[in-house]
């Protein structure tokens, strides 16, 4: 069985996200990490390879993003991947949902995985739906926020909390998954798999190698037109208490509490 | 004509009521738009629960005979309509289904897609959505290139008006699978996890997180809705449910409950949209978080920075004395 995970560069949790005024797309200046819920994918493929349930030869990354994506890639092999894929082109620029999936599942088709896996969410788009169009654009079922499952030779047994509560979906393979940050607790790194990370394949495919329609992708050509961004309205702002002294703070918590007839 | 479409979910004979605002919405935009509202349910429903999304301004309900709870059907459902009809625009209201039935239907129809919506607007005969971006610090708005735009709103966006249209007419629709829609099963749907707790009636509730630590950490949340008493309650996040802390019955957020308490006290709660959704239009918001840079601050009354071990049971105790003094 061979496993694609896709991954993804974020801003560090720790920098502020903001729009960039001059271009309207997101200020990718700063600190960047892998996405955080991506690493709950790679730990989810992991556990496959070494479950021993069923036999995988190979777990391989995969990101579409700017040349300095190429070090989410490298955290990805050191927490555990055999190699990567980096798509990157000018021309990916400013893809919307859509395009960008269409764009992700071009460069699986050439993998040909027998499972796809993504995280729940990207910390910076928050879309939640790269793992709906990738399944869509590579005719495979496919279901996300799936925090439990079973693999089997013949399929998965997922579970995944939805609007009624709990469900439980047989899927055969192939398939592409999106889990929910539930499903596991990622390990870290070992000293030796960072150092030896830049050393494991990696793949730079641009547009053309992996038959990108380019009339298809980019900011131009993706079907949602982001026209603005606005401010939302501005909402007064709460009242803070740092906790130095607790007896204090919870006095002050209590008095508040108490102004406005609450207990 | 600019027709709207939109996804009814339902489940054990009742719409669900984010499906209801969202029909709403579409009626009321497309009557803007100079065009329809109408609806599609997918499965078993009968004429009079699929006739009933009339009360809220469908013109026009279709009825696919299709799995129920899974996506990629009602994907195969909604593009036969689209294709075979005359449309400008697919709406959902806020759930998870609508996530991955949009995206889905963006893909197959090669539609722009808005998740997240928080208002929707006609303007010069076209909508435009709008999105709240980066931890809702910034809205976007967006407009569609595509013949059909699919526009997925935030749980609660639209508000459901029933306005004494009576039934809309019944279509049954017959809708090929697609390969890969018969890949995924149902095996066993809407489990509820846990106790069954009430948390949509309390005026009070301590809501706790993954910040509580452990399933033992929700003591501490019990012991301070204990000490304010009277109509109080413990909820809970989607992330300390799912690793098994708490009843799934006590969830806030999109796949849980909405709530409207005089106050929502959150402990070790980051404040996820997913979870804010649920529970913003409380009437008091008060955050016990270590991280000062948490985003539940931005949408709290009153914001305490510091450990939730230090300040909970101290401000259990202050209460008891409080009510007792
Ligand atoms: C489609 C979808 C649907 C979802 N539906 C829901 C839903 O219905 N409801 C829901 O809640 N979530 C939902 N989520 C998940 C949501 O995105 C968040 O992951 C979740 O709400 C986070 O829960 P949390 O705040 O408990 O955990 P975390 O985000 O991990 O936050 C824990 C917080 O505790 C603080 N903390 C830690 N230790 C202490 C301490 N000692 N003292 C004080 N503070 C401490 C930390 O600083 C942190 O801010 C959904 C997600 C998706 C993608
Ligand atoms: N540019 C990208 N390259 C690779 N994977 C991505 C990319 N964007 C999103 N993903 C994957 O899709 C998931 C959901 O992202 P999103 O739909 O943006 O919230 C992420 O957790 C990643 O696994």
């Amino acid at each position: 069985m061979k496993i694609c995970v896709l991954v993804k560069e974020v801003p560090d949790a720790a920098v502020q996200k903001r729009l960039d005024p001059n271009t309207g797309l997101m200020d990718r200046s700063g600190e960047k990490n892998l996405n955080p819920y991506d690493t709950h994918a790679i730990e989810a493929a992991m556990q496959i390879k070494e479950g021993g349930s069923v036999d995988v030869e190979e777990v391989i990354a995969v990101t579409m993003g700017p040349d300095s994506a190429v070090r989410a890639l490298h955290k990805a092999v050191s927490l555990g991947a055999d190699r990567s894929v980096h798509l990157s082109d000018a021309a990916l620029a400013g893809s919307d949902v859509a395009a960008t999936g269409y764009a992700l599942a071009q460069v699986l088709k050439r993998e040909s995985p027998d499972l796809v896996l993504l995280g729940q969410q990207s910390d910076d788009g928050e879309c939640y739906t790269i793992g709906a169009v990738v399944a869509e654009e590579l005719g495979m079922p496919s279901l996300t926020q799936v925090i439990k499952m079973d693999t089997s030779t013949d399929g998965l047994t997922c579970e995944r909390q939805a609007e009624y509560g709990y469900d439980t979906v047989k899927i055969t393979l192939p398939a592409v998954i999106s889990v929910g940050d539930a499903i596991n607790e990622p390990r870290y790194p070992s000293l030796k798999a960072i150092m030896g990370a830049k050393k494991k394949p990696l793949d730079a495919v641009s547009t053309g190698d992996v038959g990108i329609d380019a009339a298809k992708v980019g900011k131009e050509h993706s079907a949602a037109n982001w026209v603005a961004a606005k401010q939302p309205p501005a909402k007064a702002a709460g009242e803070i208490i740092e906790d130095e002294d607790t007896a204090e703070t919870v006095e002050k918590i209590v008095a508040w509490l108490d102004e406005r007839k609450l207990i | 004509m600019a027709n709207i479409l939109v996804y009814a979910l339902h489940y054990e004979g009742a719409i669900n009521k984010n499906s209801l605002g969202a029909v709403s919405e579409a009626a009321r935009l497309a009557g803007e738009l100079g065009g329809e509202a109408h609806a599609i349910v997918v499965g078993q429903a009968d004429d009079a629960l699929a006739g009933s999304l009339g009360e809220y301004g469908a013109k026009k309900v279709y009825r696919a005979d299709a799995p129920e709870g899974l996506a990629q059907p009602v994907v195969d459902a909604m593009a036969k309509v689209i294709q075979d009809g005359d449309y400008s625009y697919a709406l959902f209201g806020g759930g998870l289904l609508g996530f991955e039935i949009g995206a889905g239907l963006a893909a197959r129809l090669g539609a722009g897609v808005a998740m997240e919506v928080t208002a929707v607007r006609a303007e010069g005969g076209e909508l435009i959505a709008e999105r709240p971006i980066l931890g809702d610090s910034a809205i976007s708005e967006i407009k569609y290139r595509s013949d059909v735009g699919i526009i997925i709103g935030r749980l609660n966006a639209f508000e459901a008006r029933a306005g004494g249209s009576g039934a809309a007419p019944v279509e049954d629709v017959a809708v090929e699978l697609s390969p890969h829609a018969q890949q995924a099963t149902m095996v066993t749907r809407g489990e509820q996890r846990g106790a069954d707790v009430d948390i949509e009636g309390a005026d009070i509730l301590v809501a706790g997180g993954r910040g509580l630590g452990k399933a033992e950490g929700f003591q501490l949340a019990e012991e301070l809705a204990g000490a304010f008493g009277g109509n109080s309650a413990v909820a809970a996040t989607r992330a300390v449910v799912d690793a098994g802390w708490y009843p799934y019955a006590a969830q806030i957020g999109q796949t849980g409950k909405t709530v409207a308490p005089k106050l929502y006290l959150a402990a070790g709660i980051s404040g996820a949209i997913q979870h804010k959704v649920g529970m913003q239009a409380s009437e008091n918001i008060v955050a016990i978080n270590k991280d000062a840079n948490a985003p539940i601050f931005e949408f709290s009354d009153l914001g305490v920075v510091g450990d939730l071990n230090k300040i909970l049971p101290k401000l259990t105790e202050a209460i008891k004395a409080k009510k007792g003094g």
